[in-house]
């Protein structure tokens, strides 16, 4: 079989395959670092690959306990109390600058928490 | 079914989306209802206790009246009762949210953001507040605060345990529920040398029975749960 303009074709063929593959071998060279969180100390109100998966729903029902059933009693998980609260509790072991921040515009959300729950008033 | 029929019940159907009636939101009698009764008839450091919730709460202090945020506030009697009885000299009393047993503020609330408790008080869920403002439509008494501004560069003494408000939220006194669940009396009952009295309205009876006491505007209907006794 004959193929007409071999001479554009070919080197055109080439031309979009790198295209397409750019990114995928850009990200091979350079993978996006992922960040480094600060180091926590104490015990986590949970295991640490639950809480990177869940921490916002146990932010929730904390949440739901004490504005909306006034159930503000502390809770024990594995035998280690917490109070439900993210400025007492959360914050105290983790500092929100080197640790959510960091994850969290890593992963491109905003919680809108911090209006109100940054602890500061400036 | 044929199809005359289905057009029929799905006009009804539609006609009754559009005239659904807005009912208002079933608000239950509380179980025990908590009450503050206010002795003006002892003279006691009012801006003490306006000092202890501005503090406990981040409440902003902004001179401008339209911006202002009231949690708990001072007032002339003359203003507040006029309508009910003339006082000889003229007092300065505080004024707050009445936790109303019967609350307008909690029928117009769309989100549920402002609710009842068993016991009584009217919570503000601030998560949940979209700032419509139709809770200080509803409010006789003024006691709801728009932030119309950003708060925190007008907060003073700060407490880094309780949350700030942000703009666009509706706030207003809390009976200080935050403290009440963990068992300590309200921030501004501490300073009152006795002259603010917190507690179980069915506990306060004999208190309320024995002396003359005035609740504002009861008129209405909203059954405030502060009391002021005079
Ligand atoms: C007593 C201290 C303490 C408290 C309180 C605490 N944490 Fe942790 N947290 C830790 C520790 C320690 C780790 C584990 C870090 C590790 O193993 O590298 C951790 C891990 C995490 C992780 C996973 C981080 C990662 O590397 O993937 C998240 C997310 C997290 N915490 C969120 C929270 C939230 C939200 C709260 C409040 C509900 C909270 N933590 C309360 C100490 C705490
Ligand atoms: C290991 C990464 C990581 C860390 C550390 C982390 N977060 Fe998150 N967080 C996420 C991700 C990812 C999401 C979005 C999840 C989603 O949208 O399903 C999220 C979502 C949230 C949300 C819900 C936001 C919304 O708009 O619904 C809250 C609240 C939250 N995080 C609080 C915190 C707090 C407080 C801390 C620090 C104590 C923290 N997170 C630390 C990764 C992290
Ligand atoms: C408009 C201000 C505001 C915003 C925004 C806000 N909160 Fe709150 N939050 C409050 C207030 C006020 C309370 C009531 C504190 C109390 O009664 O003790 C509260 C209580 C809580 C509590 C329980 C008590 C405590 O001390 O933490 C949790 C948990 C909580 N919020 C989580 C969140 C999370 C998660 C977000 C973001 C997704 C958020 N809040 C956004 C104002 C806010």
């Amino acid at each position: 079989m004959k193929m007409y303009d071999k001479s554009k074709v070919i080197p055109g063929l080439f031309i979009f395959a790198s295209i397409v593959a750019f990114p995928f071998l850009y990200n091979q060279v350079n993978p996006s670092s992922e960040p480094v969180l600060a180091k926590a100390e104490g015990k986590c109100v949970q295991e640490k690959d639950f809480m990177k998966k869940e921490h916002m729903k146990i932010l929730n029902q904390w949440r739901e306990g004490v504005v909306r059933e006034g159930k503000r009693e502390d809770i024990y998980i594995n035998g280690i109390r917490y109070e439900k609260s993210l400025q007492k509790t959360c914050l105290k072991c983790h500092k929100r600058e080197s640790f959510c921040d960091k994850c969290h515009s890593y992963a491109e959300v905003k919680p809108y928490c911090w209006n109100c729950h940054s602890g500061e008033t400036k | 079914m044929n199809r005359r029929d289905f057009l029929k019940i799905a006009g009804v159907g539609m006609v009754s989306t559009i005239f659904e009636p807005v009912l208002p939101y079933e608000i239950k009698p509380s179980k025990k209802r908590l009450a503050l009764l206010i002795d003006i008839t002892k003279p006691f450091d009012i801006k003490a206790c306006l000092d202890a919730c501005n503090k406990a709460h981040n409440i902003p202090e902004i001179e401008d009246p339209k911006h202002k945020i009231k949690w708990i506030w001072p007032e002339r009697f003359s203003d507040v009762f006029s309508e009910q009885i003339d006082m000889p000299k003229e007092i300065t009393i505080p004024v707050l949210c009445n936790h109303c047993e019967n609350p307008p503020c909690v029928r117009v609330c769309p989100t549920k953001a402002t609710f009842k408790r068993k016991d009584g008080i009217v919570m503000m869920d601030y998560h949940r507040c979209i700032g419509c403002r139709f809770c200080m439509a509803a409010c006789p008494y003024g006691a709801r605060s728009f932030n119309w501004i950003d708060p925190k560069p007008f907060i003073k003494g700060s407490n880094p345990k309780f949350p700030t408000r942000t703009k666009g939220v509706v706030e207003k006194c809390n009976f200080c529920a935050e403290r009440l669940d963990k068992r300590e009396s309200p921030a501004c009952v501490e300073p009152s040398n006795g002259s603010l009295i917190f507690g179980y309205l069915s506990e306060m009876k004999d208190l309320i029975s024995n002396r003359y006491c005035l609740r504002r505007k009861p008129d209405l209907g909203t059954s405030p749960s502060v009391y002021y006794l005079i």
